[in-house]
């Protein structure tokens, strides 16, 4: 009987040596290397570089030399100070309001048996795919000096809609969507048979969510609040727009830049805007990894009544109810406001406005079309890849991917714009101008978004399907094209509208980059606005919504009709001949 | 290796014979895999200086309990981990720098791991369309594939439309149609029921065995691995233990490690006082000498040295009276096939099981019995510590 006893050898050193491993079957495939390679690429080129290149600028002078001159004079302009209060002021406030909404949505929707859940499910995406300026927009039509509440309803003459007040309902109503989807998503992982467990031992309901239920959820509440955060501070559109005398860190970088023509001064004033934000992400990051996955089982559990008590939902309901009649009477708003002669004054219906914006922005509104249209392929392809490659391979440098791509969602749009902008204005990489610098711009903002999306659901995806296309011969080019992907079209499919609908709305990072070459929607938006055109602009805006509803539309049958899992096989005839062909012998 | 492989495959037909085609053996020398811990700090040795040869068209099963390796010799051999140190040969080629879809093996998951997304006419044509076939011949394989596993009428169904045993047939149809040198099972009936986890083991060894295509399969679970096997490895903490028939690991086991993981085993502690002819002479404390007439090979064991007699509960019978090692009846168990009895010998306790249970006497809780050992059952084994899991 063969038997080997255990017999550790000493005189032959065991090392770990996998890690060479990886890379010599790297080699074995060399069309993942090249994609791993390009990869990096393109991260380096179109991430990091620029980033690099804003501290560059923001800590030299004129001459090129080091300096930290504009870090000292930023510091010691009591105005820049104000601002940089401002901003965090205005973060922490709409954070706080934000996850309050997001909460009651999500609450109410995940653990209640609250009626018309599809409808305040649909009311708290709307914002997530709305073009920029329009709650602005809204409130100026409702507050404003022609405002029909103020001045129509309560007939108050002078009533200042610019300022704080008006930045907080905007953008409390534009980000809480973000805070929803976090929520929702936390509070559905809570196993309902914790709650259960709590109510058996006699816990009233409200013990039950101020003991269970509201701990569980704290990861989640920080990890909203911070995202938030990070958006109102990246915030371009609404504050350039109605924030009045309160300046803004995103709109200051913005104003230092083209209207005083200082580079330096504006990196450094990115740069203070940078740094709150990528601390705000990591700290997003540390709650979201600590956030316990104990109570996510993959068992199917019983179905179960969730909360029913009416005087517990009658209030959910009627707080949900408030804020989507809110939100609707915003965006009803800007609707009405886009038909009617002068907004206060002559409400009579017309299309002048939208024959206006035909005769005078629709190039820009193709050119937003077009350049979404390639931004939107590119952004989820590569994202979905970069999920695939950060959850499924191992290479050297993986980690950096991961942070790397990662990076862009935790940097303002204004940042990434001065990075661009000082990073492909001269040659070997001069893009300025072109449309490839704004498809580039789109791409790299908006693809966390996907990657985040591909890496969940790859992680709830048996590794061993691609294992099976992997041992039955598939490179890995192959099962990624016929397994992966399939797999992943939820994902790669909101990846894909999320891609297109912020290639079309996006403001802060391409208001630099624009060129008279390539005007884009956004910024004719922006220019109707600061001429005070409301209703053209509100014209504009409708016509944009239609647009983004078409392409989602579109998004989601290209994706069905290429992705949608087909039973396919070959009919009797077929097998009968390809039998007889191979000489076989039919039964 | 002193082992013969056993099986004398049933007939195989010429159109089955097709599948094997490329079947080829395996090889392991001197496999050896470490892993970082966790926690980064340190290493652990998941797998210990194996040797192991798979003939061709052989099953051979890895057994041990969890953690101890078998799962990561079964993907080192697929490619998807990599040796620390040592060779992997299939069909006599080291295929160290060869990655998983270049081995020309297969593997049936644990899982199944079918493409949800895909009809099960493309679940099992799907390796034969990556070698980009002709189509008449993809089509003509996987037809004929289909038909041996009895799944005519089920191309077009996705794999959530089909039951546990029909997903395992699916799964075991696409490892075999693109003629695999190796076929790998990772555990592949533990997601059945009971009763149809027996129904799928038969059916499984009848295919491969029709098939002839070499198999390396994983399992926790004994009676599987007796089963199905041409010859069970038993491995323990990244250790092989024994290598052997089924038959020869039951009845022959060479320590106390296998003895009690494959199936019960009784041990009675002593001391080896040498041999008289070929049989063994083992002292007890009570200074009672046995002469055991077919020790096994009891390697490793000198004169003097701490030994135990190892014994099967069903080739110890129970008495009332006469001969035997007395001691008293702790539990009695009603199987219906058969009773389990606990009986209190004073230095360890004893598990009797008496098969057919009408034709003997019962005893109960407290009585006193004498245990009578069929002395050509017991083996003499090297004493060793017993963790019990």
């Amino acid at each position: 009987m063969a038997v080997r006893r255990v017999k550790q050898k000493s005189d032959k050193p065991l090392t770990h040596n996998s890690g060479r491993n990886d890379f010599a079957l790297l080699l074995q495939q060399p069309l993942l290397l090249l994609t791993i390679i390009s990869i990096f690429v393109l991260l380096f080129i179109f991430v990091i570089l620029p980033i690099f290149n804003v501290f560059k600028m923001g800590a030299t002078n004129k001459d090129g030399a080091f300096s930290l001159q504009p870090f000292v004079d930023i510091l010691s302009n009591p105005s820049y100070r104000q601002t940089f209060y401002n901003s965090m002021k205005l973060g922490l406030i709409v954070a706080c309001v934000a996850t309050a909404l997001g909460y009651l949505f999500a609450f109410s929707i995940t653990r209640t048996e609250m009626p018309g859940k599809r409808f305040f499910r649909t009311i708290a995406t709307i914002p997530i795919i709305s073009p920029p300026f329009i709650l602005s927009l809204s409130i100026i039509f409702l507050f404003g000096r022609q405002g029909l509440i103020t001045r129509g309803l309560l007939g108050i003459k002078n009533f200042d809609v610019y300022g704080l007040r008006s930045l907080v309902v905007v953008q409390a109503i534009s980000f809480f969507p973000v805070a929803f989807l976090t929520l929702s998503g936390i509070l559905e992982s809570i196993d309902d048979s914790v709650e259960d467990a709590a109510r058996s031992m006699g816990a009233s309901r409200w013990h039950t969510f101020r003991t269970v239920t509201l701990p569980l959820s704290v990861p989640g509440i920080i990890s909203a609040m911070l995202l938030v955060f990070i958006q109102s501070l990246e915030d371009f559109s609404n504050p350039a727009v109605i924030a009045g005398d309160f300046s803004t860190l995103s709109v200051e970088a913005y104003r230092i830049i083209t209207g005083m023509y200082d580079l330096h001064a504006g990196s450094m004033m990115a740069i203070i805007l940078l740094l709150p934000t990528v601390a705000a992400f990591l700290l997003q990051k540390y709650f979201l990894r600590k956030k316990s996955f104990v109570t996510v089982s993959g068992k199917p559990t019983q179905k179960r009544r969730k909360i029913h008590e009416k005087h517990i939902v009658v209030p959910l309901f009627l707080g949900c109810l408030l804020v989507s009649a809110i939100i609707l009477l915003f965006y009803g708003t800007v609707l009405v406001g886009a038909f009617v002669k002068t907004w206060g004054i002559n409400y009579t219906f017309t299309l002048s406005h939208f024959k206006f914006v035909y005769s005078m922005g629709w190039d820009a509104m193709k050119n937003s079309i077009i350049l979404a249209t390639w931004a939107a392929p590119i952004g989820g392809l590569l994202g979905m890849a970069i999920a695939f490659l950060t959850v499924r391979k191992r290479f050297l440098g993986r980690r950096v991917m991961e942070v790397a791509s990662m990076l862009t969602f935790a940097i303002p749009g204004t940042v990434l714009g001065i990075g661009y902008v000082g990073t492909f204005n001269q040659k070997p990489l001069l893009l300025t101008g072109t449309a490839f610098i704004l498809v580039a711009a789109f791409t790299f903002r908006n693809m966390p978004v996907a990657i985040e999306s591909g890496s969940t659901t790859l992680l709830q995806i048996d590794k061993s399907i691609e294992e099976a296309s992997t041992i039955s011969g598939a490179g890995s080019g192959h099962t990624f094209r016929r397994i992966t992907l399939p797999l992943l079209r939820e994902a790669f499919f909101s990846g894909l509208v999320y891609a297109f609908v912020r290639a079309m709305t996006a403001v802060s990072a391409i208001i630099f980059l624009v060129s008279p070459r390539w005007p884009l929607a956004t910024s004719k938006i922006f220019s109707l606005f600061e001429a005070s055109k409301y209703s053209d602009a509100a014209a504009y805006v409708m016509i944009m919504i239609v647009v983004i509803l078409v392409a989602i539309g579109i998004i989601n049958g290209l994706v069905k009709f290429f992705l949608r899992p087909r039973a396919k096989a070959p009919r009797r005839e077929e097998v009968e001949r390809a039998i007889l062909a191979q000489g076989g012998e039919c039964p | 290796m002193s082992t013969q492989v056993q099986s004398t495959p049933t007939q195989k037909a010429d159109d089955l014979r097709q599948f094997s085609g490329k079947s080829s053996g395996v090889e392991l020398r001197d496999i050896t895999k470490i892993f970082p811990t966790p926690e980064g700090t340190g290493e652990t040795v998941a797998v210990n200086h194996i040797n192991l040869s798979v003939a061709d068209g052989e099953l051979v099963t890895l057994l041990g309990p969890s953690g101890c390796g078998k799962t990561t010799t079964l993907r080192m051999i697929s490619g998807f981990e990599y040796p620390s140190a040592g060779q992997i040969l299939i069909g006599g080629r080291d295929v160290a720098n060869v990655p998983p879809n270049k081995r020309g093996i297969s593997m049936v998951f644990q899982s199944y791991a079918l493409f949800p997304h895909l009809s099960i006419w493309e679940n099992i044509a799907y390796g034969l369309k990556v070698q980009r076939l002709p189509k008449d011949e993809v089509i003509a394989r996987t037809d004929a594939v289909i038909k041996l596993m009895q799944l005519e009428g089920m191309e077009r169904r996705f794999p959530n439309q089909l039951s546990g045993g029909q997903q395992q047939r699916v799964a075991l149809a696409r490892a075999v149609v693109i003629e695999p040198s190796v076929l790998l099972f990772d555990e592949p009936l533990s997601n059945l029921d009971a009763k149809l986890r027996e129904h799928m083991r038969d059916e499984l060894r009848s295919i491969q065995k029709r098939l002839g295509i070499t198999s390396v399969y994983v399992t926790h679970d004994q009676s599987e691995a007796m089963a199905i096997s041409d010859r069970v490895v038993i491995m323990k903490d990244g250790n092989l233990m024994q290598v052997g028939t089924p038959q020869e690991i039951y009845e022959y086991p060479n320590c106390k490690f296998v003895a009690n993981f494959i199936g019960k085993a009784n041990f009675i502690s002593g001391r080896f006082q040498g041999l008289e002819g070929e049989s063994a002479i083992v002292k007890f404390g009570d200074g009672m000498r046995y002469l055991i007439p077919n020790p096994g090979a009891m390697e490793g064991l000198r004169f003097g040295n701490p030994c135990c007699m190892a014994f099967r509960p069903e080739s110890v019978k129970l008495s009332d009276q006469g001969e035997g090692i007395p001691g008293v009846v702790k539990r009695a168990t009603y199987f219906g096939s058969k009773i389990e009895y606990e009986v209190d010998i004073g230095s360890t306790v004893l598990t009797v099981e008496i098969y057919n249970p009408q034709l003997s006497r019962r005893y109960q809780e407290g009585d006193a019995v004498k245990a009578v050992l069929d002395l050509d059952c017991v083996r003499v084994l090297p004493e060793e510590a017993l963790t019990i899991e």
